[in-house]
């Protein structure tokens, strides 16, 4: 239990130094590699909140919040080269 | 239709593992749903090779494991660098020649790259990856080249 | 070997996961503040995603022992494993597209990849 709450505190930390980095930019690269690193210490944390808290449930959130993160990463880096997530065209089809 | 009943067993061996009730009501609803999804993926005809990749060779596993090795080592090496005073980094974008035949296998060796630290991959075209390393070390072409071989043993059958 | 030897091979184990994994991270997680530029920040996140988060996740397994946590987490490994170079490459990919260069570049080789326009041409 005691190496689960080290590793807790040592999670926070890197999320502390990732923050700097999402908050300092300087370019939207640099925000969407942190928002994404941010993302994988969050599915890391919430595992270990859910062994220090022994409610196991926490894992299918932290697969849930691993699936939410690839995605969303994806759709603000697609959003910002094409300022747009899909395009509409005559035929109704998504491009 | 081994590509179907190859996506079949996957998912449901996915829904067994993440639900892990075994009642007979509740599996039997798990297999319907299994093959909802499998019916919905036929009719938007998603079973393909990137979809079911079933022509990997079993090799894959072992590849993963080399790659697990190489990956730590590389890892290390970054360390090395962010922990140095100086921070000893001579950037480069450098073009690695590849030689996969299936489009899996310039996937899998594009992602290799990617995965080990200290080298990216930014730009795919026919035959070429654009790669930035960080390090001279991490733009070691005959290693590039190890790798690629170590891929094209596994992508096809 | 009993039960009591088992577990504490067990606890062992994952404890040497996770301080090198500990470690890695923090490492990682440093680099991504200390490194002067985007390009360099991508291989201190690709330390963090890799062998950070993945030996952590290994570390847990052992902990939990054989039970369907361990396959939950290696699920979760795995998937982090699979999407986090894609993800990688998507951020460095846009960054090249949108004209951002290493900085002291040493070795140029983008024209030969993409021909002579440094800058690609994208059809939305």
């Amino acid at each position: 239990m005691a190496m689960l709450l080290a590793i807790t505190a040592a999670l926070f930390v890197a999320v502390l130094l990732v923050l700097i980095r999402l908050f300092a930019g300087p370019t939207l690269y640099d925000r969407v590699l942190a928002v994404n690193t941010f993302g994988t210490l969050t599915v890391l944390l919430l595992s270990a909140l859910g062994f220090v808290t022994e409610r196991p449930d926490f894992l299918d959130i932290a697969m849930l919040y691993a699936l939410i993160n690839f995605v969303s990463t994806i759709a603000i880096l697609k959003f910002f080269r094409y300022r747009a997530l899909g395009r509409a065209t005559a035929s109704g089809e998504d491009v | 239709m081994t590509k179907a009943v190859g996506l079949l067993i996957a998912l449901f061996a996915l829904w067994l593992g993440l639900s892990g009730y075994f009642k007979p009501f509740l599996l039997t609803l798990g297999v319907l749903s299994c093959l909802f999804t499998v019916y919905l993926a036929r009719r938007m005809n998603l079973l393909d090779d990137e979809a079911v990749p079933l022509q990997l060779r079993p090799g894959l596993l072992l590849y993963w494991s080399w790659l697990g090795g190489e990956v730590f080592k590389s890892a290390w090496a970054v360390s090395k660098v962010i922990l140095a005073r100086e921070m000893p980094i001579s950037q480069q974008l450098i073009a690695v020649p590849c030689s996969q035949k299936t489009e899996m296998g310039h996937v899998i060796f594009a992602n290799s790259i990617t995965l080990t630290p200290g080298t990216v991959t930014v730009e795919t075209v026919p035959g070429k990856f654009l790669v930035h390393a960080l390090t001279d070390e991490a733009a070691n072409l005959e290693g590039f080249a190890d790798m690629g071989r170590r891929v094209t043993e596994v992508e096809a059958r | 070997m009993d039960p009591v030897t088992i577990e504490l091979l067990l606890n062992i184990a994952s404890g040497i996961a996770f301080t090198v994994g500990g470690v890695f991270l923090l490492i990682g997680a440093f680099g991504l503040v200390r490194l002067p530029d985007v390009w360099s920040r991508l291989h201190a996140a690709g330390v963090v995603d890799t062998v950070g988060a993945e030996l952590i996740l290994v570390g847990m397994m052992f902990q939990a022992g054989f039970s369907q946590t361990t396959l939950k987490l290696a699920l979760i490994g795995l998937f982090l494993f699979v999407t986090s170079p894609t993800a990688t490459h998507a951020v460095a990919n846009a960054a090249f597209v949108a004209g951002i260069r290493p900085v002291r570049l040493r070795r140029n080789e983008s024209g030969e990849v993409i021909g002579e326009s440094s800058h690609k041409e994208f059809q939305p």
